[in-house]
């Protein structure tokens, strides 16, 4: 999507728009390329698969200490 | 967008379905992460409302309350549907929504599988690309999402998870 395109769906100026996409931008949520003189911005799958690393990674260790505290001998 | 994998998980536990479903939900400050908090102030207590509906919360040492999500599928001691409401900012939003279904099936007298589905993760690049008011290009979003995009590729993170 463009920025022309983001900014007239959206009550903020376009070089506001810019700006926060510079923002996902840096931090990998978005990638651009231009197309002519157009700059045209989508979803950076990496930037979502590192949240969902994150993700990973927690409920690893949420699901580690749900274990331990469900098996305490005292409590079953 | 196209979908993410949702993230799954599995966990054999030596005890009862009722047991378990009760230590995930009554029983969650006893295993929820406390470096895992967005408040001010360190958190104090872990709370999911034992029915559907229910708020799921965190307690800061100050008394301050952070929302996490709610209960949106409640059946013990067989299933859990949780609504997790935090985007990837950081931010409780209760107009966002990636759900966490979690299952609890007796393989024996005490021992029951829990399956954990934490799944809409395309959410949050969704979330992403809604341009709010008060993004600070400076800090704040760009920061937060730096650190745990740091932390998922193994670099040490310099910035602090804190609201």
């Amino acid at each position: 999507m463009s920025v022309g395109k983001l900014a007239s769906g959206l009550a903020v100026s376009r070089p506001a728009v810019s700006q926060h996409l510079k923002v996902l931008k840096d931090a990998g949520l978005v990638v651009d390329r231009e197309e002519g003189t157009r700059r045209i911005y989508s979803i950076d799958p990496r930037g979502i698969a590192a949240m969902r690393t994150y993700l990973d990674r927690f409920w690893d260790r949420s699901l580690a200490a749900f274990k331990a505290a469900a098996e305490e001998e005292n409590d079953k | 967008m196209t979908a993410i994998e949702p993230v799954r998980k599995e966990v054999t536990i030596a005890a009862s379905a009722d047991h378990a479903f009760r230590v995930f939900t009554e029983g969650v400050d006893r295993w929820w992460p406390r470096q895992h908090h967005i408040g001010k102030s360190p958190m104090a207590r872990a709370v999911i409302e034992p029915r559907l509906g229910g708020r799921w919360y965190a307690i800061s040492e100050d008394g301050s309350e952070c929302d996490t999500g709610k209960v949106l599928a409640w059946d013990p001691p067989r299933r859990l549907i949780l609504a997790w409401q935090i985007t990837a900012d950081w931010q409780y939003d209760p107009n966002f929504l990636t759900e966490v279904e979690v299952t609890f099936t007796a393989v024996g007298p005490k021992e029951t599988v829990v399956v954990l589905e934490h799944r809409d993760l395309e959410r949050f690049g969704e979330r992403a690309m809604e341009l709010r008011n008060g993004i600070d290009a400076e800090g704040g979003w760009g920061l937060i999402l730096q650190s745990y995009i740091d932390e998922a590729e193994g670099r040490p993170s310099a910035v602090q998870h804190t609201a």
